[in-house]
């Protein structure tokens, strides 16, 4: 094997790992900022699934007024954002000031009460990763089935790119356990010498598949 | 129905299985006396009918009950996650953790206005043990033997999935019929996709009564789901759209046909919604 595949392993690591954590701020920004764009609403916002925790945590929005909520954490199920996470259904709410449980609850945390929101799921595979919302769109007609699918088509995209960066944080954080077995292990195989080398990463697979079972 | 006691939920026990076959001397036995009509149209599916004794249970968030577009919610049970980690039944005393099983409801009633509705609660627990949680729900609700079941939601979880199988087979078999909702996003779900559920999505007519079968499953139905006026918390009322709310419309559908028609099976029903559809000439 020549030595370029050992550069390769190296920059593959480094790919998955380095700026991991700014990425993942970048995209939840431009997330939020897309879908507000695509629909001309007055604010958007992605909740993110902790899954430990159990809690949904506020982790971006397009809107400088409620920068302030981000880290805001509020209970998996309950409400508009823990109904569409739990059922995994889009929804698409007007008239909400209507409620007053939301409306109070709403404006005690945020001071300000949508008339209207689309929320829909974001979905990766299996995996529910949270939910996006977007906040007062102009209602210029009646809501079309379009929009829902465009909101239905974006909201997926949203989730790919999410579900591909949370895996890089958690290769990372792996990683960085100094003493962590895996970083041991990536160590000891890029230590290796060519011909034990792919002996040393197919007995890498075999763990995993081991593992996975 | 009785009073259930909350209990667990129990695991079906294994039936003794028995040699199916049918002796010659047995044929007369078995007549089905069923007067099928030349043309089934909506006066004979429906006509006159408001849902009266028909049960149908709201596998939600929970109803508000008394909401001015609900009224009498006959059972509200929850379902949550016991001591030994097994889904428990109780009664429900906190309503809707939404709106949604709300909103639900009152589609449902003012389809089918004499309609005994109840609630089980499978949400507002937590995500984790959600599946569980909707599982055990599920269960009870056919154990309860409920005429229709309305399940605005599905588990893109691959484990739950033959479980819920199984669940919708055998409450086809006990003749409750499970309307679920179709996911309008690109992902794999559960429990519409399966066949012995009526699996709905959304048209955009603003007639509650439309109703299409679609030609290309796995979507059987369209029916109302956008810009709808509807129940929420607190007895107000919002406009929502959504897949799910399509549902409690062909919930409150089959709420009317069966009450006319109780001898109808769920595959036959299926059948009597596809004849009255507008796209296959139903209206009359």
């Amino acid at each position: 094997m020549a030595d370029g595949d050992h550069g390769d392993l190296r920059a593959a690591v480094a790919a998955g790992v380095l700026g991991a954590e700014d990425l993942y701020a970048e995209l939840l920004r431009s997330v939020v900022e897309v879908a507000r764009a695509i629909f001309g609403a007055k604010a958007s916002s992605v909740f993110l699934l902790d899954e430990e925790a159990d809690e949904l945590v506020f982790a971006a929005v397009a809107g400088d007024e409620e920068q302030h909520l981000v880290g805001m954490r509020m209970p998996s199920s309950t409400g508009i954002a823990g109904w569409v996470l739990v059922t995994r259904q889009p929804l698409v709410l007007d008239d909400l000031e209507n409620d007053p449980r939301h409306a109070r609850d709403v404006a005690e945390s945020t001071g300000y009460v949508p008339k209207g929101l689309m929320a829909v799921p974001l979905l990766h595979e299996e995996r529910v990763l949270g939910v996006l919302q977007v906040l007062d769109r102009p209602r210029r007609s009646r809501f079309t089935l379009q929009e829902m699918e465009l909101l239905g088509l974006f909201g997926n995209q949203a989730a790919i790119a999410l579900d591909l960066l949370q895996r890089g944080r958690r290769a990372r954080a792996v990683l960085q356990e100094g003493e962590g077995a895996a970083a041991r292990l990536a160590e000891a195989v890029e230590a290796l010498p060519d011909e034990r080398r792919e002996a040393g990463l197919n007995l890498l697979a075999s763990l995993a598949d081991v593992l996975r079972d | 129905m009785a009073e259930p006691e909350p209990q667990q939920v129990e695991e079906e026990e294994e039936e003794e299985l028995p040699a199916w076959s049918l002796p010659a001397d047995a044929v007369g036995r078995i007549a089905i006396p069923v007067e099928w009509p030349a043309r089934v149209d909506r006066e004979w599916a429906w006509g006159g009918s408001t849902g009266k004794g028909v049960r149908v249970c709201i596998l939600d968030s929970g109803v508000e009950a008394g909401h001015p577009l609900v009224g009498e919610v006959q059972g509200p049970w929850s379902v949550a996650i016991g001591a030994d980690e097994e889904p428990v039944v109780s009664e429900d005393e906190e309503g809707d953790a939404c709106g949604h099983g709300t909103a639900c409801a009152g589609v449902v009633r003012s389809l089918a206005p004499d309609v005994e509705l109840y609630s089980v609660r499978v949400l507002g627990a937590g995500y984790t043990g959600s599946g569980p949680v909707l599982l055990g729900g599920l269960r009870w609700a056919i154990e309860q033997g409920f005429d229709v079941i309305n399940m605005s939601l599905s588990t893109t979880k691959k484990q739950f999935a033959s479980v819920l199988h199984e669940l919708a087979d055998s409450a086809y078999f006990r003749r409750t019929v499970l309307v679920a909702s179709a996911h309008n996003m690109p992902v794999q779900s559960y429990p519409w996709r399966f066949s012995s559920v009526v699996s709905v999505g959304s048209h955009e007519l603003e007639d509650p009564f439309a109703l299409f079968s679609n030609p290309e499953p796995p979507v059987e139905f369209f029916a109302r789901g956008v810009d709808l006026d509807v129940a929420w918390l607190g007895g107000s009322r919002i406009r929502v759209t959504g897949n799910s709310f399509a549902t409690p419309h062909v919930s409150g559908l089959c709420a009317l046909v069966m009450s006319k028609h109780s001898e109808l099976t769920p595959f036959q029903l299926k059948n009597v919604l596809y004849l009255v559809s507008d796209n296959v000439g139903g209206r009359g």
